[in-house]
């Protein structure tokens, strides 16, 4: 699949001397839907308000669809969206005018069959008529997001499209997301929600302190990265497990619970000797439970380990 | 050039002058017409004709010209300056526009605003005093083109303010003293000759001169140093805003 944007060594220093962003270097495949994971400050909003045109970087190209961003801004930014993360919105205006004027901007004749699709597609459609201000948080949102859709962008840009809305909120907002992915729209999304890059993306970019710490599919992440644990539960109420065994597999015993941790990169971990060897030494298995780190837990220890090094 | 661009940053901000039209009109008309009942009916019929123009009538293109400069400088300053201060000016960097053309958008919906406002006063004026457009052509290029260089100067003044108090500043304590000592309502050869030297170091002066040719063929300055006059604002008004926008100064991070 074709790179739809392509950053090359891009640096961004802010007047205050603050480097924003260090050498990032990132391709998005045209119809992915993509998470820029990391803590608030890592350089997330930066990074997209740079490719967008909001911020001016330093050094480095951005090209979109085959256009560089700054040489050829208008062709860049006309097939750009962007869903910024507060509310930015005029409140004295109407929902239509709002959605028509962002159309304007972005060089496109009036298309008032269009913008009424949008609408109804973001159920906004009742609400065409009424002044931002009269709305609520998460219709606001969705303002922002037809709002970043009217000009018909290949490429949108969600800058934290859940960041302080409720559980039910973002479930609608992940609904859209995917529902806009499927008409074709490739979708940035920044993100500190591991679960919502979890539950959306494809493929995941880990940015802290301006730098891109890894990208990678999200499945294949999770599992080169994640560690797998087994509860064993023993039948025995009280396990006295002999010292070699606890050793070799180097178990965590609580009461008649056996926990043993593992990545499942390792590829000499012989589970079925193991259990045998449990059995073999007086012990009857009741029963087991395995559990895979999540990319939370992922993430945090990525970050720690940037940290430290 | 991004033609729909342009546009739609017009529609939006006349929209905004059509939103709230009863500060936008009734403030220019009342004053306007204050202005007439105090200087032109109750003081003026006291104060003799001025180079043989009725002193009412005499007024006409000061008053113009002092709502003109303040209306275009606070239309244009605070149109920007809402946007950076409501931070909806992102959708305007992340859309395909050039800086001349966001310019364009902005000083020409400010522009057309006081052009708007410039003729209501005219029409105004007319219910209490008698005026003659002897130039109605030069009129309406003194009109349009020192609408469209103090929407300049206010679109730089919005940029450049940090809070609503920076947009007041310029208007209040620069144009209006400008305006009010540059012959809005009296001709500069009533002043001693020392304060005729000084009153030729205000710009604005050249501006009301010009544009009272326009209508009674009196100046107090030649029509050619107003032309040239109005002509070095706006291309100055054109290069500071060239120089905001290669820095980049007050507009992106």
């Amino acid at each position: 699949m074709k790179n739809i944007l392509e950053i090359n060594n891009v640096n961004k220093i802010y007047r205050n001397s603050v480097k924003a962003l260090d050498n990032i270097e990132l391709n998005i495949k045209e119809g992915e839907i993509f998470s820029l994971l990391g803590p608030n400050g890592a350089g997330k909003s930066t990074l997209i308000n740079s490719i967008c045109g909001i911020v001016n970087f330093n050094s480095g190209t951005i090209k979109i669809n085959g256009y560089d961003n700054v040489k050829e801004y208008r062709k860049a930014r006309q097939i750009t969206g962007i869903v910024p993360q507060e509310l930015y919105l005029e409140s004295f205006e109407t929902v239509w005018k709002n959605v028509n004027y962002s159309r304007g901007l972005f060089g496109k004749p009036k298309n008032y069959k269009y913008v009424e699709h949008l609408l109804k597609l973001l159920s906004l459609w009742d609400k065409k008529d009424s002044k931002i201000k009269e709305l609520s948080g998460g219709m606001k949102r969705r303002v922002l997001i037809a709002k970043a859709l009217s000009h018909q962008p290949k490429l949108l840009f969600l800058d934290e499209p859940t960041a302080s809305i409720d559980v039910e909120l973002r479930k609608e907002t992940w609904d859209i997301v995917r529902k806009l992915n499927q008409n074709g729209t490739t979708i940035v999304l920044t993100t500190h929600y591991i679960e919502e890059a979890e539950e959306l993306s494809s493929r995941v970019a880990i940015i802290n302190d301006g730098k891109i710490i890894l990208v990678d599919e999200t499945d294949k992440l999770i599992k080169k990265l994640g560690e797998k644990s087994i509860k064993i539960q023993l039948k025995n109420e009280e396990v006295n497990l002999n010292e070699n065994i606890k050793k070799q597999y180097n178990f965590e015993v609580n009461k008649n619970i056996l926990t043993f941790k593992y990545n499942i990169k390792e590829d000499n971990i012989n589970l079925t000797k193991m259990l045998n060897e449990i059995e073999n030494n007086g012990y009857q298995i009741k029963d087991f439970v395995t559990e895979q780190s999540s990319l939370e837990e992922i993430f945090i220890k990525l970050i720690k380990e940037d940290k430290k090094s | 050039m991004n033609y729909f661009g342009v546009k739609a940053i017009l529609i939006h901000e006349l929209d905004r002058f059509k939103r709230t039209l009863l500060q936008s009109l009734a403030s220019p008309i009342i004053t306007t017409s204050l202005y007439f009942i105090v200087f032109g009916t109750a003081i003026g019929s006291r104060i003799k004709e001025i180079d043989g123009i009725n002193y009412g009538s005499y007024i006409v293109p000061g008053m113009i010209m002092l709502t003109i400069l303040t209306q275009a400088l606070s239309n244009a300053s605070f149109a920007i300056y809402f946007q950076k201060f409501t931070s909806t000016i992102y959708e305007i960097h992340a859309s395909p526009l050039s800086s001349f053309e966001i310019i364009l958008g902005f000083v020409g919906a400010a522009a057309i605003k006081s052009v708007i406002i410039g003729l209501i006063i005219i029409i105004t004026a007319g219910f209490f005093v008698d005026i003659e457009i002897q130039h109605p052509i030069l009129m309406i290029f003194f009109l349009i083109l020192t609408s469209i260089t103090f929407s300049l100067f206010g679109f730089i003044v919005g940029l450049y303010a940090d809070g609503f108090e920076g947009l007041q500043i310029i208007p209040i304590l620069v144009i209006t003293p400008l305006t009010f000592l540059g012959g809005s309502f009296y001709s500069i050869a009533m002043l001693p000759e020392f304060w005729q030297k000084i009153s030729l170091l205000n710009p604005v002066l050249y501006l009301i001169s010009g544009f009272r040719y326009s209508f009674y063929e009196v100046s107090d300055v030649s029509l050619l140093t107003s032309i040239i006059t109005i002509f070095t604002i706006l291309i100055s008004c054109i290069l500071f805003i060239s120089y905001t926008f290669i820095k980049g100064y007050k507009i992106k991070d």
